[in-house]
């Protein structure tokens, strides 16, 4: 069998043996690596959207892109780093490191794992060649308010929907492998209370994503309906109603936030015992706390629609739960805090960006309990805030998490050690223009600067050229670690197993760079050890 | 650990998947009925108050309240719609009949479905409709006019803290206009 796929291999042509490979492979490593290239090759496409749009937003009055052609660019930058740069690098992640880390040979489900991932480019390039058609892209922002995205929408809207049920089914498929991986895969002795705080934040965030992405669907479908089939469940005129709009979208985008933050979580509950040499703080109340956020998420999204006159009491629930949620959010920082308090700490560059991670997704935090007091949310909301409040937790939360993650396993990936000098580099350069980047936003946003808008008032001037500035700096630090990443690979000093010396945990017993296949017979993990 | 463990735990997850995807649908009457109870978003019942809502109802002398009337046409609508008063002191507990003028100025016969909403929308639920041109579409011909009321009563378990309420009718085109000619010939007389 083996002697006879080698044949095979050697009467093609090089190139076609190469998209062969990838194209058919069902190795979670490869699997693992397409994701992340995806969402490397996304992000670049998604941060030069953002670049334009702070390019426009540099001065007052419309300079360089018509305001159209801004909300559309607007519109698919918030898509495709939803969509294609978060969702497929956290499953990327998971991919390569979940077997790893329980002790699995692969996924359960390797050929629906091929089948998830290829589903994504022709997604993405569906949604991208929007931009090209006649009437241009989607221009209704990444949450699709109906009557914006069905009486109004651009033709190219069908396309949109097209590719969110591709997304979407590409996602389930993939948290429908997670699971069952996790449930079945495991190698003896592991018990759920062993398994690492990546595999459980991973586990919980691939149930938010099969209870909310098919609604999702649901909503598209429902949008796709009302525009051609003469269904009207967002049109006043047939007995609809375009808040109920809302009411579905944000019943799955809450949710969907914490599927975009809580992989980071675990990210940062592995790295922070590495490198702070001690066990991690709480690891039971880790877990509870991931449970009861992802739980609370379900019962949250009217603090999205304050402002639609909802009843007062549903607002009141909703403000009290939503502020409930700094409870087990704050319990995780918490730990952190005391895994690092006394231990013998070093700041390799995965740590730098998990300590980052840590400050200024809690700086994000806090700009969301502002958000979910009500009657401050009427000043804030549609305004710069909120855009400062998403971006904390989604650019040093969401991104840095996974930067975090690729210094801290690659390694073990490509064998050979990133350039430390280089990392350390782009750390404080990301970081410093991702606070000059956003942090203005707040100012601008209280004094009442509305978002999604190319133009603004005079007095916004100074602190919108500050983000721009700082937007291009933060654009060009990613071109730096594309290099840091391609140099990794390609040469550098080689890796130990270990790695890094205070790692604990079944991928460092594995050789580095990990052999194609691991763990073909399942490792024991004896009775007294301790996750 | 089991192939077959796989199979079925896959199997389950795929079904609550797809049981999710019904979900979002199940959501749609739900909603509906939380505002049909709730008089959330200022949805008023599209149903005639029934004789023993009203029946029984106090009228206490001291209360009035203030409704104002709002009227507009729908995107695409060709017809001229407003209130023939632009607000009424009213005394809950007690009938109160309101006008609204239709005038259709396409040059084809029109037919539109006015759309009730009240704000706040808490006050919803407390104004009850005897009758109402928004029970069911109306038709008008050509250049045709005409009167339309909406009979009813204000609940005098109104919240005593509401002393104005806004009711809003919007008029929706039901004529499909796609067929072409129709569609030119009434744009044509818009202008």
């Amino acid at each position: 069998m083996v002697a006879h796929a080698q044949t095979i291999h050697k009467q093609r042509h090089p190139l076609l043996a190469f998209a062969a490979r990838w194209l058919f492979t069902t190795n979670h490593k490869e699997i693992g690596t397409l994701y992340l290239w995806l969402s490397f090759g996304l992000f670049f496409i998604a941060g030069s959207m953002a670049m334009l749009m702070r390019l426009e937003l540099f001065e007052p009055g419309i300079q360089f892109i018509d305001p159209i052609f801004y909300n559309q660019v607007l519109t698919l930058h918030g898509l495709l780093m939803v969509f294609g740069v978060v969702m497929p690098a956290f499953v990327g992640l998971a991919n390569w490191q979940i077997p790893m880390m329980i002790g699995a040979p692969d996924m359960a489900l390797p050929r629906m794992n091929n089948f998830s991932f290829w589903l994504l480019p022709f997604a993405f390039a569906m949604l991208l060649s929007t931009i090209f058609m006649e009437g241009g892209a989607p221009n209704f922002g990444w949450t699709f308010y109906a009557p914006l995205s069905t009486t109004y929408g651009p033709p190219s809207t069908d396309f949109f929907i097209l590719g969110v049920h591709l997304m979407g089914i590409s996602s389930i498929m993939g948290a429908i492998n997670i699971i069952v991986t996790i449930i079945n895969m495991r190698a003896p002795g592991m018990t759920y209370m062993k398994m690492p705080l990546f595999v459980w934040t991973w586990l919980i965030t691939a149930f938010l994503l099969i209870m909310v992405m098919p609604v999702l669907a649901g909503v598209v479908t429902m949008m796709l309906t009302d525009r051609h089939f003469g269904t009207s469940f967002f049109d006043a005129a047939g007995g609809g109603d375009p808040v109920m709009f809302q009411h579905i979208f944000w019943f799955f985008g809450h949710p969907e936030v914490y599927i975009m933050i809580l992989p980071g979580f675990g990210i940062a509950s592995q790295i922070i015992p590495t490198f702070a040499r001690k066990k991690l703080f709480g690891y039971r109340s880790m877990v509870y706390a991931t449970i009861s956020i992802a739980v609370l998420s379900f019962v949250v999204w009217g603090h999205h629609m304050f402002t639609t006159g909802m009843p007062l009491f549903a607002e009141l629930l909703i403000m009290y739960l939503t502020m409930l949620i700094a409870v087990p959010t704050g319990v995780k920082v918490f730990n952190w805090v005391a895994t690092m308090w006394r231990g013998s700490m070093t700041f390799e560059t995965p740590m730098l960006f998990a300590i980052g991670f840590v400050m200024m997704f809690t700086i994000g935090g806090f700009s969301g309990l502002m958000l979910a007091l009500v009657p401050a949310d009427f000043q804030y909301h549609d305004t710069y805030f909120v855009v400062a409040h998403f971006h904390y937790v989604l650019y040093p939360g969401a991104i840095f998490g996974t930067m975090a993650a690729v210094y801290y396993w690659l390694p073990k990936w490509c064998g050979n050690m990133y350039d430390e000098r280089l990392g350390k580099i782009h750390f404080w350069l990301a970081t410093i223009a991702v606070n000059l980047t956003f942090f203005p936003m707040h100012f601008t946003g209280l004094a009442g600067m509305p978002r999604r808008i190319p133009d603004y008032s005079l007095q916004f001037a100074d602190f919108n050229r500050m983000s721009s500035m700082g937007a291009w700096l933060l654009g060009l630090t990613q071109v730096l670690f594309l290099y840091i990443v391609i140099k990794a690979i390609r040469k550098g000093a080689k890796a130990t197993d270990q790695v890094w010396e205070g790692a604990e945990g079944l991928e460092w017993t594995i050789p580095s760079p990990a052999p194609l296949h691991t763990f073909q017979t399942p490792p024991i993990i004896a009775e007294d050890a301790v996750h | 650990m089991s192939r077959r463990d796989n199979k079925k735990h896959t199997l389950l997850l795929f079904a609550l998947a797809g049981g999710m995807f019904g979900f979002a649908f199940a959501l749609v009457p739900l909603y509906d009925v939380i505002c049909e109870v709730t008089g959330l978003n200022g949805k008023t019942s599209t149903q005639v108050a029934l004789a023993e809502e009203i029946e029984g109802f106090a009228v206490p002398s001291d209360r009035s309240v203030t409704i104002e009337f709002l009227a507009r046409a729908a995107r695409g609508m060709p017809w001229e719609f407003r209130p023939l008063e632009q607000q009424m002191r009213v005394q809950p507990g007690t009938m109160n009949v309101a006008i609204f003028h239709a005038r259709n100025r396409a040059r084809i016969a029109v037919i539109g479905q006015a759309v009730p909403s009240v704000s706040p929308g808490r006050a919803a639920r407390y104004l009850k409709k005897i009758e109402c041109f928004c029970f069911e579409q109306q038709k008008l011909p050509a250049g045709g006019e005409m009167d339309m009321a909406v009979s009813f009563i204000i609940d005098p378990d109104l919240p005593a803290d509401i002393s104005k309420l806004t009711l809003s009718y919007t008029m929706f085109l039901v004529s499909d206009l796609a067929a072409g000619s129709d569609h030119a010939q009434m744009a044509s007389h818009q202008e």
